[in-house]
């Protein structure tokens, strides 16, 4: 289910050209990238601090611990004992909360905009004094096992998306789920956690990014003021782990209690290294669009409207990130039919894109999307901010946003069928499928023995 | 930015009223729930409203800082106007408005909003139907997509074979629904709740009935149900008065003839706690508590929104979240919410925990109620619980996207227009005896019903 709501969702997020407010950056001699965007049509602030430090950042057996100590951040320090960084940010009516990817971590605040000094206190004392209590340790570890039982054990979906990552990669850390493995978090001690804030909770590991009514002289001097202390580490060299070509098709299978079957087909594809000159990536977006752009788009169309061989489909690709990308495919057949019906007809339509390329009409209608998206973002402060961070932490300057709208009405139709007969190919293909089971008689999965191993 | 981002890991739901899951069905009811307050004087929302000849009734809000227009178009066709051998009729027929009208295809529907880079959803909930539209504001892309929503909202055709492809997806959603320990938690709950009241139907149907349904159905019911005198309009954007008259009058004058359908029963009060348990292979319980709770412009409604917060409505600062997450580790979510329908909506705790701890977090979370609706909230929760509600007052309308929210729902539920302008002083004339008043006579812990989903029973793993 949550990849089937980032694909709805994903020609909104499509355009990222920042028009329509002003952008200013410094670089803290400490090494912290301070970037704001003013954006003066509501009296409020957005902060968020992005640390270049996610679960493909991760060894074997601490998987997970990324997020761990994400969690754990809320955990107090000596002078913000646990519990209260949230209630001084709630008192001020603001909203804060954490989360944690394959690429980064990211902590928000959004505020009145006189209450941001607040949250850029607080951020400080936290990237610098953590606790990390043993005590406290013992309690989170439960959480976040409970989280991962309710985020992917009881979701099949998740749990086939779990299983086509694991199968897609087999060098590339990506490979590994950013909750972690069960087996990993029952054996995740403070100590693991520790070592982790050591190593990435650094100014000259992040960027601090900043929407709102707000003038970017008086963050720059707020951030200087909080952030200014804090010594820069040396930081451990990243290897890159690159993913080895894939030659073959890979397949898994998951079996849980469900109803519906379901498919999800993974191609590695590119992501953007270089805004100004690559152009596949912008390609594979408009190839995302056509097939899954809109309720006429190629996908719905074909499969769940006219053959009906499916009930539902979707498409995904994301072109910016720190490591490879992947284009997806996902279906869930119709009643009568099968993973193997809704797989042929995805693969047909892949054949097709490749054999006739797509039509000045679909071309047109992503392109229109996309103008008007770029108009939508602008509503959301928040949504501005995820784009300058995640730019920044792919190592994307953020001012590649500002050409990303023209990069993406360039792109041509010959140029959707070149990346569709380079990358959506079976050589560079995993399938990942539910085999639903029956509810009744089935074994649970292992109990597991969280409490009693952590301690 | 989509997939990746979308399997990012967060630390918590912080939606204070709701989760995650329920989203849809919470939508625009929830979000006002927590509005907060305005601290200056001024109208936080200078919103204008007018009726139109044929009786729809429009709220607007002229806003020229973004070249667009949100939209939305509500009508009393919720699932609550669903009778119990048609389940499902009220939810099929606003998804085949958009899947053929006025001479277009499902097709050409989808593509004429395409083309001009609109985004049309439809809202749906036990109350409201209807939907919603985002369209850049320049008259050429904005007249297409207007058109082309004036056809699904006046000609819907529902096709006949496009009807029976959407009851096959339908019956194959509601199927796997009735496999998934979420769903299957929230179906039985509202049953628990509501029993032969309309509110205890399942939004989207039952398999049992959307297999009967036919054409002739989803056309008798938009018929009496998308009349004009049932139609609330909001728009936001940068479009003038003129403009806003004009489409109101475009959307509204050819909707069928015929009064607002009449309002819902009254929700009768439990009289005897249910105890449900549904057994499921999941490694963990899904957890429900609750009974009726508030209906929109409820005289309780501040208090028990402020008292609501200290509960189980405040994420880490709810006492819910301290004793079954903070303290415990129990679990990654534990909640309280009022949703104020029509009539009175549910209020319910929610907490998924694994098997084996189901009956301890079960026991904690009676105890926190019960200590709270015996003793209220402490004067420092209290003022916590108001700092936050005024003080986040800026953050409920920052967006064209929420402010299109509250206009739908101060229209559809005919809240005050000074709704909004108002809200600072009610939360603020909030009092602690207010609160424990209001939690006393309203929620009644040996009055709860329970349901869970994941052990076959009491005490079983």
């Amino acid at each position: 289910m949550l990849l089937r709501a980032s694909l709805v969702v994903l020609l909104a997020h499509m355009p990222s050209a920042m028009a329509g407010g002003n952008m200013e950056e410094r670089v803290l001699p400490n090494g912290l990238k301070v970037i704001v965007k003013e954006d003066h049509r509501a009296p409020v602030a957005v902060s968020q601090l992005w640390y270049k430090a996610g679960s493909m950042d991760e060894f074997n057996g601490t998987t997970g611990v990324a997020h761990v100590l994400e969690h754990m951040m809320f955990k107090g320090t000596p002078r913000v004992p646990a519990g209260r960084f949230t209630k001084l940010i709630a008192a001020a009516g603001g909203r804060d909360n954490a989360f944690t990817a394959q690429d980064y971590t990211t902590y928000f605040q959004q505020l009145q905009k006189s209450r941001l000094p607040l949250a850029l206190k607080l951020e400080a004392d936290r990237m610098q004094n953590l606790s990390l209590s043993k005590a406290e340790f013992g309690k989170e570890i439960k959480v976040v096992m409970e989280e991962r039982r309710w985020r992917t054990d009881d979701k099949p979906q998740s749990l086939v998306y779990e299983g086509m990552m694991a199968t897609a990669f087999q060098e590339h850390p990506y490979r590994r789920p950013v909750i972690g493995w069960m087996n990993d978090l029952e054996h995740m001690t403070a100590a693991d956690a520790r070592a982790w804030y050591r190593r990435w909770y650094a100014p000259n590991n992040a960027v601090l990014v900043v929407v709102g009514d707000v003038q970017p002289a008086q963050v720059f001097k707020l951030a200087a003021d909080y952030f200014g202390k804090i010594k820069a580490r040396p930081l451990p060299v990243r290897k890159p782990q690159a993913e080895p070509p894939q030659e073959g098709i890979r397949r898994v299978e998951v079996k849980v209690p469900a109803k519906l079957p379901y498919l999800l087909m993974g191609y590695h594809a590119p992501v953007l290294r270089n805004p100004a000159q690559d152009w596949e990536p912008y390609a594979l977006e408009v190839l995302a669009g056509v097939l899954d752009g809109n309720g006429s788009a190629r996908l719905n169309q074909a499969l769940v409207r006219e053959s009906r061989v499916a009930s539902e489909v979707g498409a995904g690709y994301d072109d910016v990130a720190r490591g490879p990308g992947m284009f997806l495919l996902e279906g869930t057949p119709s009643e009568g039919k099968t993973v193997r019906d809704v797989e042929a007809a995805l693969r047909e339509q892949v054949e097709k894109l490749k054999r006739d390329g797509i039509t000045p009409e679909e071309l047109q209608r992503v392109k229109a999307q996309v103008i008007a998206a770029q108009v939508y973002q602008r509503d959301s402060m928040f949504y501005q901010g995820m784009l300058i961070g995640q730019y920044e932490i792919s190592g994307l300057s953020y001012q590649a946003l500002d050409t990303r709208l023209e990069r993406l009405k360039a792109v041509s139709a010959e140029q959707v069928r070149e990346v569709a007969g380079k990358y959506l190919k079976d050589d560079n293909l995993t399938v990942a499928t539910l085999d639903p089971q029956p509810l009744e008689g089935h074994t649970p999965v292992a109990p597991p023995k969280g409490a009693r191993d952590v301690r | 930015m989509s997939a990746r981002t979308a399997f990012a890991s967060m630390r918590a739901w912080f939606a204070p009223v709701g989760t995650g899951c329920r989203r849809a069905v919470l939508s625009a009811a929830a979000l006002l729930a927590l509005v907060g307050a305005a601290v200056a004087a001024r109208a936080a929302l200078p919103i204008q409203h007018w009726q139109t000849d044929k009786g729809a009734q429009v709220y607007f809000v002229e806003n020229h800082d973004l070249p667009m227009l949100d939209l939305s178009v509500a009508f009393a066709a919720g699932s609550s106007r669903d009778r119990a051998d048609q389940s499902g009729l009220a939810g099929l027929t606003v998804n085949m408005m958009r899947l053929g009208a006025g001479g277009l295809s499902d097709d050409d529907i989808s593509r004429g909003f395409a083309d001009v880079g609109a985004v049309i959803d439809t809202r749906f909930d036990r109350d409201m139907a209807g939907f919603g539209l985002r369209t850049l504001s320049a008259p050429p892309e904005r007249r297409r997509a207007l058109e082309v929503l004036a056809k699904v909202l006046q000609q819907p055709e529902f096709p006949e074979p496009v009807l029976e492809r959407e009851k096959a997806r339908l019956l194959a959603r509601l199927k796997e629904a009735d496999t998934q320990p979420e769903s299957m938690a929230d179906k039985a709950f509202y049953a628990a709740l509501y029993g032969g009241h309309p509110y205890g139907l399942p939004p989207e149907g039952e398999v049992a009935t959307v297999g009967g349904l036919k054409r002739q159905d989803l056309a008798d019911f938009y018929r009496t149900h998308y009349s004009a005198a049932n139609a609330v309009i909001a728009m936001i954007g940068d479009i003038t008065r003129a403009d806003a008259e004009a489409i109101a009058r475009q959307l509204s004058e050819r909707l069928p003839p015929g009064p607002a359908p009449a309002p819902l029963p009254p929700v009768p009060e439990l009289t005897q706690a249910q105890v449900r348990y549904l057994p499921h292979p999941a490694s963990q319980s899904h957890i429900l508590l609750g009974a009726p709770g508030m209906r929109r412009g409820d005289p309780d409604y501040f208090p028990l929104l402020v008292g609501n917060y200290v509960l189980g409505g405040g994420g880490f600062d709810s006492r819910l979240t301290k004793e079954v997450r903070e303290k415990r580790g129990l679990a990654y979510s534990a909640y309280s919410y009022f949703l104020p329908l029509a009539q009175d909506g549910p209020f319910q705790i929610g907490l998924q925990t694994k098997k084996a701890q189901t009956g301890q977090a079960i026991e904690i979370v009676r105890k926190v109620l019960g200590d709270f609706v015996a003793e209220g909230p402490t004067a420092a929760e209290l003022q916590q619980a108001k700092d936050n509600l005024v003080g986040g007052f800026p953050l409920r309308i920052d967006s064209n996207k929420k402010i299109i929210e509250y206009l739908t729902v101060i229209g559809f539920y005919r809240l005050p227009l000074s709704y909004l302008d108002d809200f600072t002083s009610n939360v603020a004339k909030v009092t602690l005896a207010d609160v424990k008043d209001a939690f006393r006579r309203r929620v009644h812990p040996d009055l709860i019903d329970l349901v869970v989903v994941g052990p076959a029973a009491a005490g079983e793993p």
